[in-house]
C-alpha cells in the first residue's frame, strides 16, 4: 500500500462528481507562453475577473485531477493528442494501469489495489478535456529530457534512495527514514510543481492586495506568495517548499521559487538544488478554467528544460476544502515499521 | 459602581464580549477592505506566554533539566483567563493534572492507544484554536474578495479557513471548522469539530468533543488587533470563560512566515523504537 488515509478525508474526496470540466478548456485560440509548442494553450478569453485591487482574480477552489500522464506512453508516442475511439481507448488504458478493477497479480495485489481504488478521485479516471497524451507540452516528444552525466555523489544518493524504496516496497523499511518524504508527512503535493495524484487534488486560492496563497488539500502548508516585489529569502535560508515570489505577466501569475532545503527527495525528481529552477505560470482562461504551467530547469540534472501543462477546473464551493492531518494518525506509518519488524522475528524463526 | 463596570457584569452571562479593546486603546477606526470591512491582512503574533500556561505560572524548568537545562526551561507570565482560573469540573481538574504529568509521556504502538498520552504539541500535531493564536509563533491572516479568510500559522504549517456565513463541519478536525461574521469591526469567528485530543496549553488545559470557541478579532490601533475568545465545554468546565490579549503586527521590513514543520523534530522520539536492531 502506497499511502496511508485518515478515514474522514478519503471518504470526502471520493464522491467529487467527475466531467465538471468547462467546455470552454478545450477552446484553443492564438499564441500562448513561450513554452507550449507542440499544443496550442487555451488563450485567455476576453476580460479576467479582476478583485478590487486590481490584480486577474483567481480565487477559488480547484481541482487538477486528470489521468493523463506526465510524459507520453510508447503506444502513443507519436501524437499529442488523440480523438475519436482512440481517445476513448487510451483513457481506458490508463484508468486500468490506474488500478481500476482487474485480477491479474495475485491476492496481495488484489487486496491492495482495492484498498486505494477506494481513495481514487473520480476525476483522476479522465484525460485532459484537450484528450494531450501526456502533461509535458515540451520537449515535442512529451517526455522527460535524457539526463546528463551525474556525478558519483548523486549517483551513489539516488542509489541509496533507490535501495530505501525497495525496502519498504518488499515491507521491510529498517527505520523511518527509509520512507519518503509524503509518507513521512513531510512534504506531499503542497510543494511544487503540482502534479495529479490519486486524491486530494483541491486547492484553495486566497488573494489579498500584494499576495497570492495557494492551500492544497494534500498536506495543509499553505504556499504564501508575495507579489509586492520584494526580493527572495537571502540564499542561506532554506524551507521545505521553497521560497516562492510572485509577478503578473498580464493575466497570468508568475511564480519562481529558490531556497529549497538540500535533503534528499525534496527538489522534484532530485534535481541538483544549486542549479534547479522552477518557474510556473497561473492564467485563468474562463470561469471555470485555470491553466497551470510550469518549467523546470537544470543544466546539473536534465540536458534542456521542460515544460507541462495541466488544466485546474474550478469546484463548486459546495465541495468545499477539507483539512488533510497527515501525521496526527499516520497510523500505517507504524503499521509499516512493526510489520517490517515482526516479518524479520518470523523469517528468523524458520 | 462605575456604569461600564456595570455593563459588563449585565452582559457576561450573555456571553457578549467586553469593548475591551476600548480599555487598552483609544478608539481606532481601521482601514477598509472594498466590501467595506477592516481589512485584517497582515502577519500577527501573540507575546503572551500562554502556551506554556493560560493561568499565572512562575518560570518553569523543562522536562529533562539534567539535559536541557536553561534551552528547556519556560518565561513566568500572567493569566490570561478572564478572573485568572479555569472553571473546571472536580474530575477534569484531576484529569488537567495527570495531562501535565504525563505531557511528554507518548506511545504511539497501538492504534487505539495512540492519542491517549502527551502534549499534542510534542508531537507536533496541528495545535486547534485558540491554541494556535497564542504558540510563540507568527500568523498571517488572508483576507480578499471572496467569502473566505485563510489563516496561516507557522507553527507545522497549520492553516484554516473562515467561512463567512454559517455552514456546518463535516467531521472533526485538529483546526476545527470556522464560520465567521463582521459585527462592526470585530471579525467574530465561532469554531466547532475539533478533534477532542488537542489541548490548550503544556500545562495539561484540555477540553472534550463538546468544546465550542467564539473568537473575536478587533483592529485596536494599525499595529495592534485585540483578541478574545470565549470557551465553553459542558462536559468539562462549570461555566463559559473567556482569554483575550493584544495580538502585534510584525512590523519587520519584509517580514514573512518562515516553515515550522517539526514533524522531523519528532520522528526519533515516536518512531526510532521499531528501528531495525543490528543482528547479535
Amino acid at each position: 500500500m502506497k499511502y496511508r488515509f485518515p478515514a474522514t478525508m478519503g471518504l470526502l474526496a471520493i464522491v467529487l462528481v467527475a466531467g465538471c470540466f468547462s467546455p470552454a478548456a478545450a477552446q484553443t485560440a492564438a499564441k500562448k507562453t513561450v513554452a507550449a509548442k507542440t499544443t496550442k494553450a487555451p488563450a485567455t478569453k476576453g476580460t479576467v475577473a479582476r478583485t478590487p485591487w486590481g490584480d486577474p482574480d483567481l480565487q477559488g477552489v480547484w481541482n487538477d485531477a486528470t489521468s493523463t500522464p506526465l510524459q507520453r506512453p510508447t503506444g502513443v508516442a507519436s501524437k499529442d493528442t488523440v480523438a475519436g475511439e482512440e481517445a476513448e481507448e487510451f483513457q481506458e488504458q490508463l484508468a486500468n494501469d490506474l488500478s481500476r478493477d482487474r485480477r491479474d497479480g495475485g491476492p496481495e495485489v488484489d487486496v491492495n489495489r482495492a484498498y486505494n481504488e477506494h481513495w481514487m478521485d473520480s476525476r483522476r479516471l479522465k484525460i485532459t478535456l484537450d484528450r494531450r497524451t501526456s502533461l509535458i507540452v515540451d520537449p515535442p516528444d512529451g517526455r522527460i529530457p535524457a539526463l546528463v552525466p551525474l556525478s558519483p555523489e548523486r549517483q551513489k544518493t539516488r542509489a541509496a534512495r533507490a535501495a530505501a524504496n525497495a525496502r519498504f516496497n518488499a515491507g521491510l523499511p529498517e527505520n523511518y527514514t527509509d520512507m519518503s518524504l509524503p509518507v513521512r508527512c513531510i512534504i506531499r503535493t503542497d510543494s511544487p510543481p503540482y502534479l495529479p495524484t490519486i486524491y486530494n487534488n483541491d486547492f484553495q486560492i486566497f488573494q489579498s492586495p500584494g499576495f497570492v496563497v495557494i492551500a492544497p488539500e494534500m498536506i495543509h502548508s499553505a504556499r504564501i506568495i508575495p507579489v509586492d516585489g520584494r526580493p527572495h529569502l537571502n540564499k542561506n535560508l532554506h524551507q521545505w517548499l521553497g521560497d516562492s515570489r510572485g509577478h503578473w505577466d498580464g493575466d497570468s501569475l508568475v511564480v519562481e521559487t529558490t531556497n529549497f532545503r538540500t535533503d534528499d527527495g525534496v527538489i522534484f525528481q532530485n534535481a541538483n538544488p544549486g542549479t534547479y529552477k522552477i518557474t510556473e505560470r497561473f492564467t485563468r482562461v474562463d470561469g471555470d478554467t485555470l491553466n497551470y504551467e510550469f518549467t523546470v530547469e537544470d543544466p546539473m540534472t536534465w540536458t534542456k528544460p521542460w515544460t507541462a501543462r495541466i488544466p485546474w477546473a474550478k469546484i463548486d464551493p459546495a465541495e468545499q476544502m477539507y483539512e488533510y492531518a497527515c501525521h496526527e494518525d499516520n497510523y500505517d506509518f507504524v503499521h509499516f515499521l512493526g510489520g517490517a519488524r515482526d516479518r524479520e522475528k518470523r523469517a528468523a524463526a524458520k | 459602581m462605575r456604569p461600564w463596570l456595570r455593563v459588563a457584569i449585565f452582559a457576561l452571562p450573555l456571553l457578549v464580549a467586553m469593548p475591551a479593546a476600548g480599555q487598552q486603546f483609544p478608539a481606532y477606526r481601521a482601514p477598509r477592505m472594498a466590501d467595506g470591512h477592516p481589512d485584517l491582512n497582515g502577519v500577527w503574533q501573540a507575546f503572551v506566554t500562554a502556551n506554556w500556561d493560560l493561568q499565572d505560572h512562575e518560570a518553569q524548568a523543562g522536562p529533562h533539566p539534567e539535559v536541557m537545562a536553561e534551552y528547556g526551561a519556560g518565561p513566568a507570565g500572567q493569566s490570561i483567563v478572564e478572573g485568572g482560573e479555569i472553571p473546571y469540573q472536580p474530575w477534569a481538574l484531576q484529569k488537567k493534572k495527570e495531562n501535565f504529568a504525563n505531557r511528554t509521556v507518548t506511545d504511539v504502538s497501538s492504534d487505539e492507544k495512540w492519542h491517549e498520552l502527551g502534549d499534542p504539541e510534542f508531537k507536533c500535531y496541528m495545535p486547534g484554536v485558540p491554541r494556535a493564536t497564542y504558540m510563540p509563533f507568527p500568523f498571517r491572516i488572508v483576507q480578499g474578495s471572496s467569502p473566505y479568510i485563510l489563516m496561516a500559522y507557522e507553527f507545522t504549517t497549520a492553516t484554516r479557513i473562515v467561512h463567512m456565513g454559517s455552514q456546518k463541519g463535516p467531521a472533526p478536525s485538529w483546526m476545527g471548522w470556522s464560520n465567521g461574521r463582521w459585527e462592526g469591526d470585530t471579525l467574530v469567528v465561532d469554531v466547532t469539530e475539533q478533534r477532542q485530543e488537542s489541548w490548550l496549553d503544556r500545562a495539561g488545559d484540555f477540553h472534550s468533543d463538546q468544546f465550542h470557541v467564539v473568537e473575536r478579532y478587533t483592529p485596536a490601533s494599525p499595529y495592534h488587533m485585540l483578541y478574545e475568545a470565549t470557551i465553553e465545554d459542558p462536559k468539562v468546565y462549570t461555566r463559559p470563560w473567556k482569554i483575550s490579549f493584544p495580538l502585534y503586527r510584525r512590523m519587520e521590513k519584509n517580514v514573512q512566515l518562515l516553515e515550522f514543520k517539526c514533524v522531523p523534530f519528532t520522528e526519533e522520539l515516536l518512531y526510532g523504537r521499531f528501528r531495525k536492531q543490528a543482528a547479535k
